[in-house]
C-alpha cells in the first residue's frame, strides 16, 4: 500500500511539473467546450438585418417588435432605395433586408392580403435559408395570432413542440458529444503517454527489477489520471451548466458514476495502447489520430449515425463514446434515471473490463 | 555457492537472428568484485539485462543468487540492484524524491539503509533539493547508484556506470565500490574502458557476443605471449604508418602518447628498428620496454580469435 501511495504521489509530481501537460489536461478541454459552445454551433445567432419601414403603421410596428424579441437578429432601420438595398449586400454585413410597402396594415385589412419583400444573401445557402424560414415563422405566427375571423375553410394547423430543447440550442447538442470526445481522448493520451514516456526514459527498466507489481503499476499510473479526469469533468460541467446553459435535469450522482465508468474505459484503452507503441510520439499519434476520427464521427454528435450505411452503423457500436454520448444525453436533458439507460452502462462497462483485461494481460513484465 | 552462475547462455535479435550473446558460461563469487570489459556493442547490457530478468536467454541457464532467472524472476526482483547504462531515474523529481521513491518502492526506508548509501550519498545530499535533471554527470551516476543500493542488494549490477562521467568522478566511483564490497555485496560492473580493468578482482573480456578468457587482471597481463615496447618520436602518425610497414614488426597499437609494438622473433631487435626509422628521417625517437596492460591483451585475443 505504501509502494502504490507512493507511486501515485510520483506520477502527481510528473502531472504539476510539466506545464505541457498541465495545459494539455486542462486547457484542451476547455478550449473544446468554448469552441464547440459558442463558435462551431449552427444557430445563426445575431445576424445583421435591415429593415425598410415604408409602411410605419401598427402592422409593421407589430412585426418588427416580434422580430427584435428574437435573439436571433440584429436589427438597422433604414429607408433604402432599391440601388442602396444591392449596395448594402455588396458591404457584406448585412445578412437579409425585409421591405414593408406603403400601407401595409391598410392593404392587410382591406384585401385579406399583403405582400412583404423579404431578400437575403444567399452566397451561404444554408444562413440564408435558416434566416429566412425564421422571419416565415415570425411572420406566420403574427398572421394567426391577426386571423380570427377571416380562418378558411379548412386549416391544418400544425402544433409542433420541440421536445427537450424547446429553444433549439445547439450546446444541448455538441456539449455531451464534446464531454465524450475529451474525456476519452484526455484519457487515453494521458495514459498512454505517461507509461510509454517510463519505457523511454528507461525508468521502466528499474521499475521492471524492483518487487512492484504490474498490478500496482497499473492501478497507479492510472489512479492520478482518473482524478484529474473527474476534476476535467466536473470544470466541463460547471462550463456547460453556468456559460452555455446546459441543463442537468437528472442525477449529478449517476452522471458521475457513469462518466467514471466512461473514463476507466478510456484510461484501458491508453494503457493497451502503451503496451503496444515504445515510443512517446507513436503514442500521441495512436491516441489522437486513432482516437480522435473514429470518436468524431461515430459518436453521432457532429454527424447522425442514423445517416449512414449499414456497415459503419454497426461499427459505431464498439467506439465506447457513442454510448456514453446517449447516456449523457439522457440524463442531462430528458432527466432519465439509471432504467433507461441501464443497456447502455453495461455495454460500457463491458467494453470496460475487457479493455483492462486484455491490457493487463497484455502487460510485460520483460522489456521484449 | 556462487552467487551468479551462467551456463551456455545465448541470445538472438531479430531475423535474421543476429547473436548478441554466443554460449557464455561464467562464475561469480559471493561479495566478489566482477568487471565485464569489453568495446560497444559487445553484448554486455544484454547480458545484465538478461541476468537481471529483464530479458529471457534464448537458451542456457543461470542462476542469480541461488534463483533461476526464468522460474523465479520474482524472486530475483526483490534482491537484486540494478543502475542500467543509460541515466534512468526521474528527471523532473529532486533528488530526495527520486531516493525516496526508490525507498518505497523496494518496501524499505531511506533511514533503514541510510549506513550503506552514506559515504555516496553525502557528496550530493547538499543538492537534495535539486531536480536529477539538473544534475552534473557525476552526480546523476552517485544519485543512480543510491538508489540501485537502497534496498541493500545481494547482487549488483552496474551497466557501463562510468561511461560520460569525468577522470576524477570515476576514481572516487571505484572506490565506493570497493567501499561496498565490504559490505559483502556481490558486484558486476561492465566498462569499455580497458584502465578500469585493473580495479576488479576478475574480469571476463568480451567481444562479439562471447567471452575470450575470464581470469583476474594480473593473470590476463601475464599471459601477453610478447614482449612489448612503447615507442615515440616526434611524428606519431607517420610512425604508425612505417612501423606497420617494416616487416620484423608484429603488431603496432597507437596508446595516446606511445605506440605499443611487439616484435615476431625473439630478439626483439630494437636497435636495428630504431636506426631503420632514423634513417625515415623520425627525430627524437625513444623506445623501452614495458608489461602488456588489458587493452593490449584485449587487442591481442581480439585478432587471433
Amino acid at each position: 500500500m505504501k509502494q502504490f501511495y507512493s507511486f501515485v504521489r510520483k506520477e502527481f509530481y510528473h502531472v504539476f511539473r510539466d506545464n505541457k501537460t498541465l495545459l494539455m489536461l486542462f486547457g484542451l478541454p476547455i478550449t473544446q467546450i468554448v469552441l464547440f459552445g459558442f463558435a462551431l454551433s449552427n444557430e445563426i445567432k445575431n445576424s445583421n438585418i435591415v429593415i425598410c419601414d415604408y409602411a410605419n403603421d401598427q402592422a409593421s410596428h407589430e412585426i418588427i417588435d416580434r422580430i427584435a424579441v428574437s435573439r436571433n437578429f440584429d436589427i438597422k432601420k433604414m429607408i433604402l432605395s432599391e440601388d442602396e438595398i444591392e449596395a448594402t449586400f455588396k458591404e457584406g454585413d448585412v445578412k437579409l433586408v425585409l421591405v414593408f410597402p406603403n400601407n401595409l396594415n391598410q392593404t392587410l385589412i382591406h384585401s385579406k392580403t399583403a405582400q412583404i419583400q423579404i431578400i437575403a444573401d444567399a452566397t451561404d445557402p444554408n444562413t440564408a435559408s435558416t434566416l429566412t424560414a425564421y422571419i416565415q415563422a415570425i411572420l406566420n405566427s403574427y398572421q394567426a395570432d391577426m386571423g380570427g375571423a377571416n380562418k378558411p375553410a379548412v386549416q391544418i394547423i400544425p402544433e409542433i413542440r420541440m421536445l427537450y430543447n424547446p429553444e433549439l440550442k445547439g450546446a444541448t447538442n455538441f456539449v455531451p458529444g464534446v464531454m465524450a470526445l475529451v474525456l476519452f481522448l484526455i484519457c487515453v493520451l494521458m495514459t498512454s503517454v505517461s507509461i510509454v514516456k517510463e519505457k523511454e526514459t528507461g525508468t521502466m527498466e528499474i521499475l521492471l527489477v524492483s518487487p512492484m507489481n504490474p498490478l500496482t503499476i497499473i492501478i497507479a499510473k492510472a489512479t492520478p489520471y482518473f482524478v484529474l479526469s473527474l476534476i476535467n469533468l466536473t470544470v466541463i460541467l460547471l462550463m456547460s451548466i453556468f456559460l452555455l446553459d446546459m441543463p442537468l435535469n437528472g442525477s449529478l450522482a449517476l452522471l458521475y458514476l457513469v462518466s467514471s465508468i466512461f473514463i476507466l474505459c478510456a484510461l484501458a484503452a491508453g494503457l493497451l495502447i502503451s503496451n503496444s507503441t515504445d515510443s512517446q510520439q507513436a503514442a500521441m499519434l495512436i491516441s489522437l489520430m486513432g482516437m480522435l476520427l473514429p470518436i468524431m464521427l461515430f459518436t453521432g454528435f457532429l454527424f447522425p449515425l442514423e445517416n449512414m450505411p449499414m456497415p459503419l452503423q454497426i461499427f459505431a457500436n464498439i467506439v465506447p463514446s457513442k454510448w456514453y454520448y446517449i447516456i449523457v444525453k439522457s440524463i442531462m436533458i430528458k432527466g432519465l434515471g439509471i432504467m433507461p439507460i441501464l443497456k447502455e452502462t453495461l455495454i460500457l462497462t463491458g467494453m470496460t473490463l475487457f479493455l483492462l483485461l486484455v491490457s493487463l494481460k497484455k502487460f510485460k513484465i520483460r522489456l521484449a | 555457492m556462487n552467487d551468479v552462475i551462467v551456463e551456455n547462455l545465448s541470445k538472438y535479435f531479430g531475423k535474421p537472428p543476429l547473436t548478441a550473446l554466443d554460449n557464455i558460461s561464467f562464475e561469480v563469487g559471493k561479495g566478489e568484485l566482477f568487471g565485464l570489459i569489453g568495446p560497444d556493442g559487445a553484448g554486455k547490457t544484454t547480458l545484465f539485462r538478461i541476468l537481471t530478468t529483464l530479458l529471457l536467454p534464448n537458451s542456457g541457464k543461470a542462476i542469480v543468487n541461488g534463483s533461476d532467472i526464468v522460474k523465479d524472476y520474482k524472486a530475483i526482483r526483490k534482491k537484486v540492484g540494478y543502475m542500467p547504462g543509460k541515466f534512468s531515474l526521474y528527471q523532473d523529481l529532486s533528488v530526495e524524491e527520486n531516493l525516496h521513491f526508490f525507498a518505497t518502492i523496494f518496501d524499505t526506508t531511506i533511514a533503514a539503509n541510510y549506513k550503506l548509501i552514506e559515504d555516496i550519498y553525502k557528496h550530493i545530499e547538499p543538492f537534495k533539493k535539486r531536480r536529477a535533471g539538473a544534475l552534473s554527470g557525476g552526480m546523476k551516476q552517485k544519485l543512480a547508484l543510491c538508489c540501485a543500493l537502497i534496498h541493500r542488494p545481494e547482487v549488483l549490477f552496474l551497466d557501463e556506470p562510468t561511461t560520460g562521467v569525468d577522470s576524477v568522478s570515476r576514481k572516487e566511483f571505484w572506490e565506493m565500490l570497493k567501499r561496498l564490497k565490504q559490505e559483502g555485496i556481490t558486484i558486476l560492473v561492465s566498462t569499455p574502458y580497458m584502465d578500469e580493468a585493473n580495479l576488479c578482482e576478475r574480469i571476463a573480456l568480451i567481444q562479439d557476443g562471447e567471452i575470450m578468457s575470464i581470469d583476474t587482471p594480473q593473470n590476463i597481463t601475464a599471459t601477453y605471449p610478447y614482449s612489448l615496447f612503447a615507442i615515440k618520436s616526434t611524428n606519431m602518425s607517420q610512425l604508425l604508418t612505417d612501423l606497420r610497414q617494416y616487416d620484423p614488426i608484429n603488431s603496432v597499437f597507437s596508446f595516446g602518447e606511445y605506440h605499443h609494438i611487439s616484435f615476431k622473433d625473439e630478439k626483439n631487435d630494437t636497435d636495428t628498428t630504431l636506426a631503420y626509422l632514423q634513417n625515415l628521417g623520425h627525430t627524437a625517437l625513444e623506445c623501452h620496454p614495458i608489461s602488456a596492460n588489458i587493452e593490449d591483451c584485449f587487442i591481442h585475443q581480439m585478432s587471433t580469435k
